[in-house]
């Protein structure tokens, strides 16, 4: 288990390659300028109706801005609703103590190339898809904020590069209404 | 039977409290289809809270109904749902905010009620407790939805319905430990949880053991 805590100024693009099978990155955002701001997985999900996070879609903070965006992946599922490892858990919580953070901002993760299946059944039974992802599956995520990044993992191959803001004809800011409107909140600074 | 709290909360209000290990807490939906936005915390250590996500993980379903263990960060149990006349509860929806309304609706919702405010506002007037602690915005983790609808599909959707609470259902919780306890009577009009009329809802919580029989 590897774990990372770096910020990434806004317009980044933070490619992340998956080691390999149960290779998943469990990942917490937090706005660099305002900690207290951090990445809302029930927010996110509700705002796009969806259950899983996929590309094009928008990580909004709990102050309704645009964090990051999902400018692309392989895989059009990504876990953020079964929270992450024991073992990742202390490595969070170490990477975290790092700036001056603690379990009491630990937020729901999202688990890159990890996915928890529903049964779409009566008590929304879960069962996490072995062998999901396989090494070369990638997702790309780009920041529309300076964030901090906390990460914990098996294994990790991550490039960071610089990109363009989003234009009007952005994939993510067309995709929902409600994410475009967490870009615009973004851009403007303040929710 | 010992009553050690019974309070109505009006619709759109909140409470903040203590329920002691071994009690049992009943949360009451008197006219039905009203979203109790709720957070458990160990009363003596605040940073050990409810956890949804690991809740989910570890019952293996995303509803919260009668078995369900309310489990911390810490994997601890919390609070275990002993009797549930509602059916299911949702804790993947989180509580509304006036940010996110923003987010999903639009900037003219931008002034309305929402749960987050009341969280605040319940923690701003929860002083130190014994041992010194304080609840901040940071303590303000994800929620559980008592009554609410939230359909998880096989498809990776998921949605606000109404429908699945009625006048009178309640669900009983019990406390697994000391408990402070955070709720949110939830003010939001923009979608079905509270079947566009927020109402009252009451808690209660006492020694008597669980029996469903001479449950009202």
């Amino acid at each position: 288990m590897v774990a990372r805590s770096f910020v990434v100024p806004k317009h980044h693009l933070i490619r992340l390659t998956c080691q390999g099978p149960e290779a998943e990155i469990s990942m917490l955002l937090f706005a660099d300028r305002e900690r207290s701001e951090r990445l809302n997985v029930p927010d996110t999900l509700k705002a796009q109706m969806s259950a899983c996070i996929k590309p094009h879609m928008v990580l909004m903070s709990d102050m309704g801005r645009a964090l990051a965006s999902v400018a692309g992946s392989s895989l059009d599922w990504h876990d953020a609703i079964t929270g992450h490892t024991r073992v990742a858990h202390d490595e969070l919580l170490q990477e975290l103590m790092k700036h001056d953070l603690s379990a009491r901002d630990l937020h729901a993760t999202v688990n890159w190339f990890k996915k928890v299946a529903p049964a779409g059944d009566e008590r929304g039974a879960l069962s996490e898809i072995a062998d999901y992802a396989s090494a070369d599956d990638w997702v790309e995520l780009r920041t529309e904020l300076d964030l901090l990044v906390v990460l914990a993992t098996p294994g990790l191959e991550i490039e960071i590069t610089t990109t363009e803001p989003p234009g009007p004809n952005d994939a993510c800011r067309l995709s929902r209404d409600e994410a475009g409107r967490a870009l615009a909140l973004a851009e403007r600074g303040r929710a | 039977m010992t009553a050690l709290l019974d309070v109505t909360v009006a619709a759109g209000d909140g409470w903040i409290g203590e329920v002691p290990a071994g009690a049992l807490f009943r949360i009451v939906d008197l006219q039905g289809n009203q979203a109790v936005d709720t957070i458990f915390y160990d009363a003596h250590d605040y940073a050990n809270r409810y956890s949804a996500v690991d809740t989910i993980r570890e019952q293996g379903a995303a509803y919260l109904t009668t078995g369900s263990v309310l489990v911390s960060t810490e994997l601890d149990p919390l609070a275990t749902i002993v009797e549930d006349t509602c059916g299911r509860h949702d804790t993947l929806g989180g509580a509304c905010a006036r940010e996110s309304n923003i987010v999903r609706y639009g900037e003219h919702t931008r002034d309305m009620h929402a749960c987050r405010e009341t969280f605040l506002r319940q923690v701003r007037k929860w002083g130190p407790s014994s041992s010194g602690q304080r609840l901040t915005k940071r303590d303000i983790t994800h929620n559980i939805n008592f009554f609410m609808n939230v359909p998880l599909t096989a498809d990776g959707g998921l949605t606000f319905e109404d429908g699945v609470s009625a006048p009178g259902k309640y669900v009983e919780l019990r406390a697994e430990r000391d408990l402070l306890v955070l709720v949110s009577c939830c003010p939001q009009l923009n979608n079905p949880c509270n079947g566009y009329n927020p109402t009252p809802i009451q808690l209660v919580a006492s020694y008597a053991q669980h029996d469903s029989a001479t449950s009202p």
